[in-house]
């Protein structure tokens, strides 16, 4: 097992009244992608914003190749590179001055900063648009050039707090493929969503985090196994149903049925395969509930989240948040 | 988007001393809060105007019905606006500290500031620029401004090396009264209260002074308070380097800032610098992002 390039040990934060991180280990192994995997106010942003040295921690300690991200804030600054939910660029720079500046910033010779500008630019299909003030660029385009920004010194750790919020699904794609290349050359990854989809895509490992704490962590695999074989998932017609239909399920299914109400769903772990979808359909029409959908399937990671947490986890067809819900959920994570 | 690997070396930062690269992050920052200044003609244009429309409302609405003291009866309007000229000076650089309040409130609800704090930079470089960047776009703010009151009939009596004096005056005092903007910045909770809250206090500022009217006329606690407004001082300076009616009676006797208006100012810029340079940069380190 490679060492452990970021490691946390009982980090706490709180914000006023809030603890945001309530005794948060963590271990990033070198040259792999761990996904932080939590719900809105989880602490992934505030687990982030300490190790990239934003925020001092209330208590516990944390160490970034070997830096300690308080006491030896600006060697953790050197080695890595940060991309958050809000492209932190100039939008009155064009792509260039923007990669050049934070070039400067860390203290590079200008001529080197600019030739690695003009590499990063052509490698982020933004050469076209290099010259151009940010204002006239698309929020995937930002996203790049803030991507960009923060590989200019070539960082070994880059940390990437909810990287694809916001993007629409070819941009996310476009970085996602960014992202496993910079992966194959060796960087290290820490990557927060709240996409299922997206750690279950990037990530080897993943660390699922509630209320500040690390509640689940493994493979992808390792965690739906966790949850256990095939789900049954109803949609029932009317809402006013659904504790009847769990209750009929109650027969076919493992263990407790669990109820999403804003979906109308209820959902069941099962084994036996397809006769539960005969034994589950005559089980619900001996209590005359009528059902939009019914349907097995493997474990997803919402189901691991739904089991850990209790709560569904915001999946990838819920459109983009608000900019109000953004800001707020910032604040709160 | 491309799959060509990059594997260059990163080259060693060049040696320095601490001072000497937070002088160059300064600087770039400086730059960058310039270019976006250039950038935002409309902007510019506006605050370029702003002062212009001040002193041809002074000039003409209340010239002829504010004597100057110590001027010449028969003098009338033109001592008034020869008198204006540096009142409006000093008026516009210590409104520049608005828009230093606003610049720092809007970096600090951008994903931007947190660039800068993730970079291993000197931290008070992002206000060092701020500052500076202000200070400088002065210089333009006060060409125009010098031009305009050509135009009026303002002119600079006492030659060259007095003139640049002036000049440097102003913009010492526009540095540091930006400082006062950040702190303000700085405390805001949004962009749109730092728009409010950046302004308010300038009016008292500038009209308790003896910018735009003599002190003869105000109530004693506001002359007390007037004589020892540094801006009151940074004005008499002005008015007394260029060669403009002061609106001092010779003979007369005053409060020690208006005796002395070229120290008081140095001494009130000092004074404010070393008060608002380390807290607000201690207020910038401690805070996080909004």
């Amino acid at each position: 097992m490679p060492a452990s390039v970021i490691s946390a040990r009982g980090l706490v934060k709180h914000y006023g009244e809030v603890k945001a991180l309530d005794g948060l280990d963590l271990d990033v192994p070198e040259g792999t992608v761990v996904g932080l995997l939590g719900p809105n106010g989880a602490g992934k942003t505030t687990a982030v914003r300490i190790l990239t040295t934003l925020l001092k921690p209330d208590a516990g300690s944390a160490t970034v190749a070997g830096f300690d991200v308080v006491k030896q804030a600006n060697s953790v600054r050197r080695v890595i590179g940060l991309t958050g939910q809000y492209a932190a660029v100039d939008e009155y720079l064009t792509g260039r001055e923007n990669l050049m500046m934070v070039g400067q910033l860390y203290h590079l010779p200008h001529k080197w900063v600019a030739q690695r500008a003009q590499e990063l630019l052509e490698r982020f299909d933004l050469a076209d648009a290099a010259d151009r003030g940010l204002r006239t660029y698309s929020g995937g385009m930002r996203r790049r050039v803030d991507l960009a920004a923060s590989l200019v010194a070539h960082p070994k750790i880059l940390f990437l707090d909810e990287p694809t919020t916001g993007l629409d699904p070819r941009s996310r794609l476009e970085l996602w493929g960014v992202i496993d290349e910079l992966v194959k050359e060796g960087t290290t990854v820490l990557l927060t969503t709240q996409y299922l989809e997206e750690a279950d895509q990037l990530a080897h490992d993943i660390v699922v985090i509630d209320h500040g704490k690390v509640i689940a962590h493994g493979t992808s695999d390792v965690l739906k196994d966790q949850v256990g074989g095939d789900r049954l998932e109803v949609v029932v017609t009317d809402a006013a149903q659904l504790g009847i239909a769990a209750g009929a399920l109650h027969s076919v299914s493992d263990s407790e049925p669990v109820i999403d109400e804003v979906n109308r769903r209820v959902s069941a772990p099962v084994s036996g395969g397809s006769t539960v979808l005969v034994d589950a359909v005559r089980a619900l029409d001996a209590v005359s509930i009528s059902i939009d959908d019914l349907q097995l399937r493997r474990p997803t990671l919402d189901d691991v989240f739904l089991t850990l947490t209790g709560h569904v986890a915001q999946s990838q067809e819920v459109s983009a948040p608000t900019s109000k819900g953004r800001r707020r959920g910032r604040k709160e994570a | 988007m491309s799959t060509t690997t990059v594997q260059s070396q990163v080259p060693k930062p060049a040696e320095r001393s601490a001072f000497g690269w937070g002088v160059h992050d300064s600087i770039v920052v400086a730059r960058r809060n310039l270019i976006a200044t250039l950038r935002n003609p409309e902007l510019l244009f506006f605050s370029l105007i702003q002062p212009v429309i001040f002193v041809l409302l002074f000039a003409y609405v209340f010239g002829g019905a504010i004597p100057v003291p110590g001027a010449s009866p028969e003098a009338g309007a033109d001592a008034y606006r020869e008198y204006l000229m540096p009142g409006i000076f000093g008026q516009t650089v210590a409104f520049a500290a608005a828009s230093s309040t606003v610049g720092v409130a809007e970096d600090m609800s951008k994903g931007i500031i947190d660039r800068f704090r993730s970079l291993p930079m000197r931290s008070s470089a992002v206000l060092f620029g701020r500052t500076t960047a202000d200070a400088a776009r002065l210089i333009l703010v006060l060409a125009v401004l010098s031009l305009t009151g050509l135009f009026v009939g303002w002119r600079i009596h006492n030659g060259f090396v007095q003139a640049t004096a002036a000049y440097l005056l102003l913009l010492l005092f526009a540095y540091t009264i930006a400082w006062v903007g950040v702190w303000i910045g700085l405390n805001m909770p949004n962009t749109e209260t730092a728009q409010t809250a950046g302004l308010l206090w300038l009016f008292p500022l500038t009209f308790m002074s003896n910018a735009f009217v003599p002190l003869e006329g105000m109530p004693s606690w506001l002359q007390t308070f007037a004589s020892w407004n540094p801006l009151s001082a940074l004005v008499l300076a002005c008015r007394e380097l260029f060669g403009n009616p002061t609106g001092q009676i010779p003979g007369n006797t005053y409060p020690w800032p208006l005796e002395h208006p070229i120290w008081y100012t140095l001494i009130s810029c000092a004074v404010l610098l070393a008060i608002f340079i380390p807290i607000s940069t201690r207020k910038y380190r401690n805070s996080t992002s909004r």
